[in-house]
């Protein structure tokens, strides 16, 4: 989308990424000084339609109609006009005062469409400007006509006009909702009401109840006249002026066969398709994690050595290492996995969502998501998840219902991500023998697959199926790029800092008034009846819940010696990795639950995990010896 | 080639493409009691025609346009046998031969009459196999009433069942209220032209090209859009990668 990239073009760092009041959609604003204005920037989200369908579009109208901004830009992709004019017509009938920045005139171009933007502006009846927004192409112009349409008194009028029947509806409506005080327009209102919008008909019907018996008089009436539901006869209508106006102001060609279109063959082959993917993420992920496993390795050292200038400095006294214990080894602990795991995995990120890639890696996993009870989109989260989970339940928003991203966030907070791998590996890979980290892997996908399917029955709503548009293939931009991590690297660092930090300090305190033993003794019929492990697994479990990858360290520690071979059976081993892997996600985990969605959900999935992981780790540690294999 | 024997054909790799299976040569053969090479010669009738993709040594399977044919024969033949066994009372045994023979000349305004009188029946009673999806945009029965007496319906089946490099007109859009809105907000509206790309396998999703653009779209969700083949136009466009497209046209005998 283009969208943003403009967004970011106008306003540079000058941004603020916060959510909308209530809601889970991102809301960024930035400032941007223009010709002595200083003009405040908002990132409506991404949208095709003003329906109820996604939250997005929810609060997309109701800013437009209750804000009222003094300008609005809407960003046409000139590729894609007849799509793109389906919205434009819909953002007309809520009567802002609206400029169009056609944008990727250049990508059109290559497609074989030029689009008069003369032409399409007097069909539109608003100022189109071309732009090229990788590039600032056409910015300074499109600003100078949204600095004069703020100017203008009157609205941009809508332009559409309906068939007969439909317009006549219309006016009955309109003169029915007279007096009525919305902050909608009253066509956009009466046009809502036909299309049967169920949040403008609990608003409307709840101001004036009267109004709902003449809406469904009119519908059934255009009903008997078309035999069609209105919804759809409203849209088609509606594509059809968009085919129109598209058609008059744009010519096309047909294009050469693009190296791009090789690669779009290449990449959904049946065969060669999953074969490409495969080599995709396995590049991804084994440069993700070498790079991140050498970085943090660096960092470490370079940690500990400023632990030791600051003890040399300072002595080894008690306030001076709870210092250092309970505060800086928070802002390490983010520190460490931040930069070499987080940072590149958004950088990778960018790049394959840039160059359309991901939304066909989304089609070929479609089919797979779907049985866990997601389509292809959730892959993404998921994949997000191997590296760490706060991305992957942040990287749920791209899922459009409410209903899906809990799904989606549900199974991301199951996946084993880099903290839980180092303690497979390290302790069940290392001593029991790779084939049983392999069988863990394998446990928690089973566990991922039939918790997927207990959610998807679970959670209410109407399940929605895959529909995405498959962008063109284009090479990505290093400025978007490095734009876009940094945003997002930045928001990853101001949510799970706070609570990593927060949490260490906590843990610290209690472990120094002695709590953590009172804690480790209460759990101990868990920890050692249940599950067979020893007593200080307790304290280590609990730890784990700021960084998983640390329990091992910690469990070291607590029994003195590193070599678990010592320490632990290799059933042991199995049934402490299980637990670790799947008890409830990470303190920064939780915290994103809560942020996305709320407390009761969070709990609700914090909760069910611990319940799963201690119930199936007791069975494990029964089974194994049981059957004779460990 | 008659307008029957072509339906009965198509009927044969219906039974088999509905159970997620090819149709192989030599079991069409037995199923239509002719001899294999008889079916190997119209089954590459009918894929010249554009009804069915036709494999040597894998089968056959029904394009989008064979199966909106197949779709309409085998719902009359399954009403049929509703209607025989429900309200006739004849023994299930004879039910399959005696539809079999009405099946052709059964009007579509008589076949959704049956399928109204009998409150829409969903399986069919001799093997519980479905009754295809009525191809009518309306909701209920009352509707029915008013709309089947227009006249002959087209060719219309699920945009799922579309092949590559097939298109079709979308005739209207059914099932929850959120899908439909989704797909009309992405195009999917009545009369827009759809044309099939590619189609990812384990049952994926398909890829469309409607509206100047490219979409992804589930096979559930494909599944509640049913597309309309324009009579006598042209439905096939034959996918040659390193190629010009080649473009069939079919015969005039439908309907």
């Amino acid at each position: 989308m283009g969208k943003s990239v403009i967004f970011n073009e106008l306003t540079g760092l000058h941004q603020h990424v916060g959510n909308w009041p209530g809601k889970t959609v991102e809301r960024a604003e930035g400032t941007l000084s223009f010709r002595g204005y200083t003009i405040d920037v908002i990132d409506l989200p991404g949208i095709y339609s003003l329906s109820t369908y996604s939250i997005e579009e929810m609060v997309s109208r109701e800013y437009i109609a209750v804000e009222q901004p003094d300008a609005l830009i809407n960003v046409v992709d000139a590729s894609v006009l007849e799509r793109n004019l389906f919205f434009t017509l819909q953002l007309l009938e809520l009567e802002p005062r609206m400029v169009v920045a056609l944008n990727q005139i250049d990508m059109a171009q290559s497609k074989g469409i030029s689009v008069d933007s003369e032409r399409l502006s007097q069909l539109l009846g608003v100022p189109v400007v071309p732009t090229v927004a990788v590039k600032g192409v056409g910015l300074e112009e499109l600003m100078a006509r949204v600095v004069e349409a703020s100017t203008r008194k009157m609205p941009s009028p809508p332009t559409i006009r309906y068939g007969r029947e439909i317009e006549e509806s219309i006016e009955r409506l309109v003169d029915a909702l007279r007096g009525l005080n919305t902050p909608y327009p009253r066509r956009w209102l009466a046009i809502k009401l036909l299309e049967g919008d169920e949040e403008i008909a609990r608003l409307v019907y709840g101001l004036s109840p009267p109004v709902e018996e003449v809406v469904n008089g009119l519908r059934e009436e255009l009903e008997r006249i078309h035999h069609h539901d209105v919804p759809s006869l409203i849209a088609s209508e509606r594509y059809a002026v968009a085919n129109r106006i598209a058609s008059e102001a744009s010519s096309h060609v047909e294009p050469e066969r693009t190296l791009g279109d090789r690669l779009d063959e290449l990449t959904s082959h049946p065969v060669l398709g999953y074969v490409f993917m495969l080599g995709v993420i396995v590049a991804v992920f084994y440069g993700i994690f070498s790079f991140g496993d050498y970085v943090s390795g660096l960092m470490g050292e370079a940690f500990s050595w400023l632990r030791s200038v600051y003890e040399a400095q300072l002595g080894t006294g008690p306030v001076v290492t709870f210092v250092w214990d309970g505060l800086i080894e928070g802002v390490v602990a983010g520190i460490t996995i931040a930069l070499p795991y987080i940072a590149p995995f958004y950088v990778v990120l960018s790049v394959l969502e840039d160059s359309g890639y991901l939304a066909r890696i989304a089609y070929l996993m479609d089919s797979a998501m779907h049985k866990i009870g997601l389509h292809g989109k959730g892959f993404i989260p998921v994949m997000l998840g191997f590296g760490c989970n706060v991305p992957a339940c942040l990287g749920c928003r791209i899922m459009e219902t409410e209903r899906e991203r809990l799904i989606c966030a549900f199974v991301a907070s199951l996946i084993p991500c880099a903290a839980r791998s180092i303690v497979i590996m390290g302790l069940v890979a290392e001593y029991v023998g790779f084939q049983w980290a392999a069988v863990l892997y394998l446990l928690d996908f089973v566990l991922i697959f039939a918790m997927g399917r207990v959610a998807f029955k679970a959670v209410p709503g109407e399940p929605v199926g895959l529909i995405m548009e498959m962008p063109s293939y284009r090479a990505p931009s290093a400025s978007v790029t490095a734009k876009r991590s940094w945003f997002r690297l930045r928001g990853f660092v101001y949510e799970a800092f706070p609570i990593m930090v927060a949490g260490n300090f906590v843990i610290q305190i209690s472990s120094m008034l002695g709590l953590l033993d009172v804690v480790q003794n209460l759990l101990r019929p868990v920890t050692v009846l249940w599950l067979g492990l020893p007593a200080a697994a307790g304290v280590v479990l609990i730890f784990g819940v700021l960084r998983k990858e640390l329990t091992l360290i910690l469990l070291a520690s607590l029994m003195g010696t590193s070599n678990f071979a010592l320490i632990l059976s290799p059933t042991q081993m199995f049934v402490f990795a299980f637990v670790v892997m799947v008890y409830v996600p990470c303190i920064a985990t939780i915290a994103v639950l809560v942020k996305e969605f709320d407390y009761k959900k969070a709990a609700i999935i914090s909760l069910a995990e611990i319940a799963l992981a201690v119930v199936l780790g007791g069975v494990i540690y029964r089974v194994l010896p049981l059957l004779g294999l460990l | 080639m008659s307008s029957e024997s072509v339906e009965e054909y198509l009927e044969a790799i219906y039974s088999f493409n509905e159970r997620g299976e090819l149709a192989k040569t030599t079991e069409l053969a037995r199923k239509l009691k002719v001899a294999p090479p008889s079916v190997t010669q119209m089954v590459q009738k009918l894929a010249e025609e554009g009804l069915v993709d036709y494999e040597p040594y894998k089968g056959t399977a029904l394009t989008g346009k064979g199966m909106a044919i197949a779709q309409k024969v085998v719902r009359k033949h399954r009403l049929l046998e509703r209607f025989l066994h429900d309200l006739l009372g004849i023994h299930k045994n004879k039910i399959h031969e005696e539809a079999c023979k009405l099946e052709h000349n059964l009007s579509d305004e008589a076949a959704a009459a049956l399928c109204s009188v009998m409150e829409q029946p969903e399986t069919c009673p001799d093997d519980g196999n479905p009754i295809p999806p009525c191809p009518m945009d309306i909701e209920d029965c009352e509707q029915c009433a008013a709309v089947r007496g227009d006249g002959t319906f087209g060719l219309i089946t699920e945009l799922s069942n579309l092949k590559p490099g097939e298109w079709g007109v979308v005739s209207f859009v059914r099932g929850g209220t959120m899908a439909c809105q989704r797909l009309m907000d992405m195009g999917l509206t009545r009369g827009a032209r759809v044309r099939v790309v590619n189609a990812a396998p384990f049952s994926g999703p398909i890829e469309i090209e409607v509206r100047g653009t490219t979409l992804a779209l589930g096979r559930g969700l494909a599944s509640h859009v049913f597309i309309e083949f324009e009579n006598g136009a042209l439905v096939k466009e034959r996918v040659h990668p390193h190629g010009p497209r080649h473009e069939s046209e079919h015969g005039g005998w439908l309907n």
